[in-house]
């Protein structure tokens, strides 16, 4: 393949004036590094695909962002914008025919799932990781191929779910803030019921906040799907206590979460009817942004999952991943793409763009203008510290996208919940399951 | 001489060429025109049908492409509760519904059969269930179960029935015949009005010749109109009892499959498996698993309700 060293060259200047001009705009603290050396190919051309928004400005600014690679380069990048649910078969698509984008931003587990269809990103990640601050945890953790240091993905953000309460009932509930503790947890949940203004968290088939809830108990119990090897570790004392904890919680919240999708608890919170859950930012913006309800928003606090003994919040945020393929005829100008999406210029304004709906992989955006324009969204600044992920503890797996998404987790808690089954029924049914799932 | 010529002028006679031939060979043109049908079939049912009985027998993943393991899928399904759980369900959910879809369908059939005023607009408006789009529907249904904020339960504390909402899909059992009769619902137009064809062809001298017998209305049913309807009812039910037991967007958009598993049916179970959690294999094992349900299901409304040799086309009996 031709390479020439000029674009290159060029390359690197702009980035270099960028960086000396990004100090005005920006608000991230670079530090000076040697540039990237990418030999773009002759004739390049790209095409990628996205998540689509979830706010219309990151679909602007992307956009914007990819046309000045195209002003700078002369490489024309055409961006698609996917549907969520279709993200991840179009990648199977995609890595199995070997035709295609030339580079997928998809969610969480995606590059180790195709691992060895992807350029190796190691010296993009390491080059952003010393520009920036380092990579947070998560981030290292999806990006990087387990227990190695070379990096298959390159992560561009992530969302958390926190607890989203509303003030007045807690402080009613003689509290000022809910307990960070399970014990005191419960017996908020116990107070806030008598008062006829119940939590709620989903126990239905709902994909992000079912799991989400699900991780939270067996995380903060100390359980865990896995172990570090890979193998199902399910079965534990720890995963009793967790079902024994959420029976006895179960009798606390809003009648029906059960049967509860995605949307449930999001509806329920705005009618006034549920008082504490957990969710993602959108709620919040939901509530803020329609005159009706922005009574519950000004009303409405977020905090951290009571810990447990997990150490630190128990959540895996969402993340979004970037892999490029090996079948890319031009992968390093796919690579300096993704790179030069993640410089300060481009991705502090993306960020901010974002309101806060995804949080950033790299410690110097931290100072970015989004995470102090609502004090009551800085809790997701550090969404991508935390040290848990989907299948937690063992490696990523395409096996642990099944697991969430067959709700292995969420059907066991709620199997107790319910009194369908009893927790050690309920325990051996999961492993039963996970046994089958993980078998490869 | 002029005449003499035109007499003896023969149209020279030429060879047809091989294509005129060919296509003038019978068997070669049957084989020509049934091409199109034969490769529509082929392309759009054959090779779909024969790849998902494939997929059966290997451990493809979304991701990966699988290899065979023969039996492997079908052995773990039989262990499998959730898949013993989704063939329960679907047979009851198919039994229960046919009943009820029949029962109400047939009434309403005899119903409609009298003289109403307005009768083509009470017709019309008795398909509208079945026109809208299942997923309207669906959604429809998806709100009127809601735990929260079902209309249902709205009216019924209103009106000082009940103080707390109604328990519609958060336990398995409600959860299942709110989803009956949400099948109920649509299926009925269907049945109603193919019903009231078939009672349509029924000549009414049949029934002025039991009037002269002094015949209650009971008999006339029991012995005219019902005899007379198994045909279409054979058929009806046949497809009804296909449609019901392959039922996914009631299920899938109302409760997906819970609470915990207890409303699958093996369809939406088939997808949750395949596609939702990537495992190809095991999803179109749970899919293969339907044919002997459906074929059996088939063969017995077939056989039980259209065995009169008259209805095979054999003379009365």
């Amino acid at each position: 393949m031709d390479m020439i060293t000029r674009r290159s060259v060029m390359l690197g200047s702009a980035a270099a004036l960028a960086a000396g001009g990004a100090s005005a705009q920006t608000r991230t603290q670079a530090t000076p590094t040697a540039e990237l050396n990418l030999p773009i190919e002759r004739g390049a051309t790209l095409r990628m695909l996205r998540p689509v928004r979830f706010v219309g400005p990151d679909e602007d600014v992307w956009r914007l962002n990819a046309a000045r690679f195209s002003d700078r380069t002369g490489i024309q990048v055409r961006v698609d914008f996917v549907g969520w649910e279709d993200i991840s078969q179009q990648t199977a698509v995609t890595a199995n025919t070997g035709a295609g984008p030339d580079m997928i931003i998809g969610f969480n587990e995606g590059p180790h799932v195709y691992a060895d269809k992807l350029v190796d990103m190691s010296d993009v990640a390491d080059y952003l990781g010393r520009k920036y601050g380092g990579w947070m945890t998560v981030a290292q953790k999806y990006g990087k191929r387990h227990g190695t240091n070379s990096w298959l993905g390159l992560p561009f953000g992530a969302t958390a779910g926190p607890m989203v309460w509303r003030k007045s009932a807690v402080n009613a509930a003689g509290y000022s803030a809910p307990p960070s503790d399970l014990p005191g947890f419960l017996e908020l949940c116990k107070k806030l019921k008598a008062m006829g203004k119940p939590a709620g968290f989903a126990l239905g088939n709902a994909v992000g906040d079912g799991n989400g809830f699900a991780n939270w108990m067996l995380w903060s119990h100390g359980g865990s799907l896995l172990d570090e090897a890979g193998q199902v570790a399910i079965n534990s004392p720890q995963t009793l206590a967790a079902l024994n904890y959420v029976k006895e919680l179960y009798q606390t919240f809003i009648p029906g979460t059960i049967a509860w999708g995605d949307i449930s608890n999001n509806r329920a919170y705005a009618a006034n009817e549920l008082w504490l859950t957990s969710n993602g930012v959108s709620l919040y913006f939901a509530l803020k942004n329609d005159p009706a309800t922005r009574a519950i928003a000004e009303d409405t606090e977020h905090t951290e999952l009571p810990h447990g003994v997990a150490g630190g919040w128990p959540s895996a945020p969402l993340t979004l991943n970037g892999m490029v393929f090996k079948h890319s005829r031009y992968p390093n100008a796919a690579k300096a793409f993704l790179a030069f999406m993640l410089e300060a210029e481009q991705y502090e304004p993306w960020l901010d763009a974002n309101l806060g709906y995804w949080a950033h992989p790299l410690n110097a955006y931290r100072a970015a203008a989004v995470w102090t324009s609502d004090p009551k969204i800085a809790i997701f600044r550090d969404s991508m510290n935390n040290r848990f992920w989907n299948g937690y503890k063992g490696p990523i797996t395409e096996a642990s996208a099944t697991a969430s998404n067959e709700y292995l987790l969420v059907q066991m808690f709620a199997s107790v919940a319910s009194g369908q089954n009893s927790p050690q029924d309920a325990m051996r049914e999961a492993e039963r399951r996970a046994r089958r799932i993980f078998r490869r | 001489m002029s005449a003499t010529t035109a007499a003896t002028w023969v149209r020279p006679k030429r060879d047809p060429s091989w294509v005129v031939r060919l296509f003038d060979w019978k068997p070669f043109l049957v084989f020509a025109c049934l091409l199109p049908a034969v490769g529509l079939l082929t392309v759009f049912l054959t090779y779909p049908l024969g790849l998902g009985i494939w997929l059966a027998f290997t451990d493809t993943t979304i991701g990966r492409p699988g290899k065979y393991i023969g039996w492997e899928n079908f052995e773990y399904l039989l262990e499998d509760r959730n898949w013993w759980n989704a063939v329960f369900y679907s047979v009851f959910y198919t039994g229960v519904a046919t009943i009820g879809k029949f029962a109400l369908g047939l009434w309403l059939a005899l119903l409609l059969n009298n003289h109403l005023p307005f009768k083509s607009l009470l017709r019309a408006i008795i398909l509208l269930p079945w026109i809208v789009p299942t997923v309207l529907s669906a959604i429809a249904f998806w709100w009127i179960y809601d735990p929260q904020f079902s209309i249902l339960s709205y009216l019924a504390i209103k009106a000082g029935v009940t103080t707390e909402n109604f328990d519609f899909i958060n336990t398995p059992w409600s959860a299942r015949f709110s989803l009956i009769a949400a099948n109920i619902w649509r299926g009925i137009p269907f049945v109603a009005i193919s019903l009231l064809a078939g009672l349509q062809t029924i000549s009414p001298s049949l029934y002025e010749a039991a009037l002269l017998d002094g015949s209650t209305s009971w008999q006339r049913f029991r012995y005219i109109t019902f005899p007379m309807l198994l045909p279409i009812l054979a058929i009806v039910m046949t497809f009804s009892i296909i449609f019901t037991f392959t039922d996914f967007q009631l299920v899938y958009a109302i409760t997906r499959g819970g609470p915990v598993n207890s409303t699958h049916l093996l369809a939406t179970l088939a997808f949750q498996r395949g596609i939702a959690g990537g495992e190809l294999g095991e999803g179109a094992a749970i899919a293969v698993s339907m044919i002997p349900f459906l074929v059996f299901a088939t063969l017995f409304s077939y056989f039980a309700l259209a065995r009169r040799k008259w209805q095979q086309g054999e003379g009365n009996d």
